[in-house]
């Protein structure tokens, strides 16, 4: 008897359910879409919302915290000592600028967007900001480039940096003769 | 007689007539189910291509068009080519013996739904022949639970449809038809044009029939919940993994007509086809074919709806609930309706 | 006559009876199918190698790796501790803060510092928002499987609250390296905490709609009950977690029985599969833990989000991390059961090894057990509802 039972209720079970699930599709059917139509409309990204990256070149000093910070080692810096005569300028937030970056390179396309570079840089210049639409055609604009030196001014740094090394060493070789040509000094007598 | 050189050429444009619908009616129930499955997900289907994205089904139909055509260098060549028509030709010789309107039916035979259960056993070879030709064992796999799956679910087809001959009395189509006329209360499912009181004892069966009968016929276009042989999660894509391009849309238009033609002769048996509910008013040969194309647009909506909510059952609970739910309760509906007409 | 009749028949009731009239038997032979890494079910590059007797399963080999990326030999080359965070995310990309969290631990733990209670809070309800999107992942694509691609959607509608809560809380969506060593990133944002409530109060009734289109819902329960039982001892002795071992019927939850954070001043139940329809640890039971669970989820974050004392965030995160000589094993209870992580310090300010017990990776391995005897209709399910992100399956 109960073997009957069971399969008159299984058959009413059933239609039961499906009547219950079309319903709520039903439903469903008059709720209105929540597909934002992309292009045309676009969603408001929170203010911290982390995309692509931005640097303010002008406010780089060029201390190489956020390449040490990157774990997918995507951003590359090159950086020139300025020589003494050299006025660099100071940052936005006021740190003295004593570092030439003719080379500042992030490779977005390894970018894992974590925002480790953010947080230690000494003058915020290294922002996430929220641009996403970056997509490229070619994988090599990827490669973003943020130093403005020119190749002339590269050149004119390093020449300038090469001469006040040179100096630098004359100097110090001039003054390691000047001590050897004096007298040694008498040894301490012994007691 | 001998046919004449005219006539042959109106018999070849009044059997193109429904080619031309099925056409229209693929793009149409295309554009349909995409639309009707977002708007039940909460989402929005095509928007781009045309208002509302109306010219979507174009778009679809030219992709396929002229997409390569592969066939796999180990598959039978010619088993593979001929497969999605021999689909196709089962389904459209359907479409020959269901009534429009009061005017055209195709072929009007003294036959008529014994000509189809019959012809929609070709589409079952078809598949088969899918299956096998594509030399893939995921293929096989579906192509073999597909002939299954639609050899056992044309018995509770059949026995529904016997049910209704027996209410009407002939096998022809347009007679059916034409015996519903006369408004709402003459159609079969609520017993027909005959006394009140034995109406009030067919009401039951006649609607546990009918129930069946779609089921049944869900069943033989292998719509969810008994698509396991186009399971798309487990089987990729069942027996149609290997075919690309023109012939996968042959498929695809197989289906779409075939769920067109079941709810079309679910319609005619038991929903009036194409009579009018108001018995005289709004009826006529144009509203004849507006009232069926609409009736059975109503079923290929709920095929549409229950796709989209209900998972599929595995093989052998569509086996089970062939075999041993639908048919018993049909053997008893058969008697219960014989002994009641008798009576 | 004592002798048995032996009555004549044309039916053929075993393979091995079918003889030609030559004397041969005709042989049967089992087939092996390969799911291969690229398929619509598997939830990603998974093969599954499958000998099939017919549609009946008698082996189904897993074969992993495609995923590998060489997360833990990453780990021992970073400049410092807080650098392997971003990996850690990666690895179960769907509860990414169950991983941070995890780490965190066991990295504040190998170091001996204490972090401020406010951090607790925020990070118990990042990790239990975090359960409630990985589980809404699990049950739609588990309705996928079955065929019922509905529930899906919905599921992943409701995860854009709660992936909303996160971006504004940390600014991205998936991979947040948001949990740091001695603290979080970021404090709340001023609007996140009635942002919550509204998501909780939003939440519990989509609940009740889910269940009744897809968990109760009759062809469901037909194809998930009695499917892929995993018994109580298998389990155990497997070293299964999570909802795997909580459908089987075992009370245990690190949260409750090895507390971490502040889960001990928090109230919730601890759901455990009872067999309800069919056995106790069929595909069903496993289903029903991860949607109670996420009732139960929405009870946590509620409470933290009263309780949530004030506080600064970032206090206790240290400006050097160099351990000394040290190791620890910290374990969680993430979405998928218990994450661990084995974190070696030498002194520097690079970890010498971590590595990470994976419960995906040990769930999976039950596979071939609880499959045997299963339909190829079925083992698709199975897969499904041992929830596995290959991230973290395959590190």
């Amino acid at each position: 008897m109960t073997a009957v039972a069971t399969y008159f209720g299984n058959i009413f079970r059933s239609l039961y359910t499906v009547a219950v699930g079309m319903r709520i599709t039903f439903k469903h059917l008059f709720v209105p879409a929540v597909t934002l139509q992309y292009p045309d409309v676009k969603l408001k990204m929170p203010e911290r919302a982390r995309n692509r990256l931005y640097v303010n070149i002008d406010d780089c000093i060029g201390c190489d915290q956020c390449s040490l910070a990157c774990p997918v080692d995507c951003i590359s810096i090159e950086t020139i000592k300025s020589t003494a005569d050299q006025d660099l300028g100071v940052t936005s937030t006021g740190h003295k600028k004593r570092l030439h970056v003719p080379k500042f390179d992030i490779d977005i396309g390894k970018c894992c967007y974590c925002g480790l570079c953010v947080y230690p840089c000494p003058t915020e210049c290294i922002v996430m900001t929220d641009v996403y639409e970056f997509a490229e055609f070619d994988r090599h604009n990827l490669l973003y480039k943020f130093s403005r030196m020119t190749e002339g001014e590269i050149g004119e740094a390093e020449t300038k940096l090469k001469k006040a090394e040179e100096e630098a060493a004359a100097k110090k070789a001039a003054a390691a003769a000047a001590a050897a040509a004096q007298p040694k000094p008498e040894p301490p007598k012994a007691p | 007689m001998s046919p004449t050189l005219e006539s042959i050429i109106i018999t070849v444009l009044l059997s193109a007539i429904p080619l031309v619908f099925i056409l229209l009616y693929a793009l149409v129930t295309l554009y349909l189910e995409m639309k009707v499955a977002a708007h039940m997900q909460d989402r929005v289907a095509y928007m781009r291509t045309g208002w509302h994205g109306v010219l979507q089904p174009f778009a679809d139909i030219l992709k396929l068009l002229q997409k390569e055509d592969t066939i796999p260098a180990a598959a039978d060549r010619f088993l593979f080519i001929l497969a999605p028509y021999i689909v196709f030709v089962g389904t459209y010789a359907a479409f020959a013996i269901i009534p429009f309107t009061n005017i055209y039916i195709g072929s009007n035979i003294h036959l008529g739904v014994f000509f189809l259960i019959g012809v929609s056993s070709l589409v079952v070879i078809g598949i088969l022949m899918g299956g096998w030709a594509s030399n893939n064992k995921w293929s096989i796999f579906g192509a073999i639970r597909s002939a299954a799956q639609m050899v056992s679910y044309e018995i509770p087809t059949a026995l529904s449809v016997l049910i209704a001959v027996m209410i009407t009395g002939s096998l022809n189509l347009q007679e059916i038809t034409q015996f519903q006329e006369g408004g709402i209360q003459n159609w079969v499912l609520f017993g027909g044009p005959l006394p009140l009181s034995t109406k009030l004892m067919l009401l039951p069966f006649t609607f546990i029939t009918f129930l069946i009968l779609f089921t049944a016929s869900l069943a033989e276009v292998n719509r969810t919940p008994f698509d396991l042989p186009e399971a798309e999660s487990e089987l990729v894509q069942g027996f149609n993994t290997e075919y690309s391009g023109m012939r996968f849309a042959m498929f695809y238009l197989a289906e779409y007509a075939n769920m067109f033609v079941v709810s079309a002769v679910a319609v005619t048996l038991f929903l009036g086809g194409w009579s009018s509910p108001f018995g005289d008013f709004m009826s006529g040969p144009v509203w004849g074919a507006f009232w069926l194309i609409g009736k059975a647009m109503v079923f290929v909506f709920l095929q549409i709806w229950i796709r989209w909510t209900l998972p599929r059952l595995r093989v052998d609970q569509l086996m089970y609930t062939s075999w041993k739910v639908l048919t018993p309760f049909l053997f008893v509906c058969l008697f219960a309706v014989g002994l009641i007409l008798v009576l | 006559m004592s002798e048995s009749r032996v009555i004549p028949t044309n039916y053929v009731t075993k393979p091995e009876d079918l003889k030609t009239s030559s004397g041969r038997t005709l042989r049967t032979d089992e087939m092996i199918i390969n799911m291969g890494p690229q398929h619509p079910s598997t939830h990603g590059v998974l093969r599954l190698e499958i000998v099939v007797d017919g549609e009946i399963i008698v082996d189904a080999i897993p074969h992993i790796g495609y995923l590998h990326r060489c997360f833990e030999k990453h780990a021992e080359h970073m400049t410092n501790y807080q650098q392997v965070i971003p990996y850690v995310d990666r690895m179960d990309y769907v509860a990414s803060m169950n991983n941070d969290l995890a780490y965190a631990l066991a990295v504040e733990r190998l170091l001996k510092i204490e972090v401020p209670e406010r951090v607790e809070y925020i990070r118990v309800i990042m990790a239990e928002l975090q359960r409630i999107a990985s589980h809404l992942i699990a049950v739609g694509t588990f309705g996928i499987d079955s065929g019922a691609f509905t529930p899906f959607l919905y599921a992943f509608r409701d995860r854009e609250f709660i992936l909303d809560l996160f971006e504004m809380t940390c600014g991205a969506r998936l991979l947040y390296n948001y949990i740091w060593v001695g603290g979080v990133s970021h404090d709340l944002p001023p609007t996140f905490i009635e942002k919550a409530k509204e998501f909780c109060k939003y939440f519990k009734p989509r609940l009740v709609d889910f269940n009744n289109l897809l968990t109760y819902n009759e062809i469901f329960v037909k194809r998930t009950a009695k499917v892929g039982v995993l018994p109580r001892d298998v389990a155990i002795n497997y070293a299964c977690s999570g909802p795997m071992l909580r459908g089987s019927g075992v009370d245990w939850d690190l949260r409750r029985d090895d507390p971490y954070s502040v889960y001990h001043k928090l109230h919730w139940d601890v759901v455990v599969g009872k067999g309800e329809v069919g056995a106790v640890g069929d595909c069903w039971d496993r289903h029903i833990v991860r949607m109670r669970e996420m009732e139960q989820s929405v009870r946590i974050i509620e409470q933290a989000l009263e309780a949530i004392p004030a506080g600064n965030v970032q206090a206790a995160i240290p400006k050097r991390i160099r351990p000394d000589h040290g190791e620890v094993y910290v374990r969680t209870e993430t979405p998928r059961g218990e994450l661990g992580f084995y974190v070696v310090g030498d002194g520097t300010a690079s970890p010498y090894r971590v590595k990470a017990r994976g419960p995906a990776f040990v769930n999976l391995s039950v596979l071939p057990e609880i499959s045997r005897g299963a339909m190829l209709a079925d083992l698709v399910l199975i897969v499904g509802s041992i929830d596995i992100v290959l991230g973290e399956v395959d590190r």
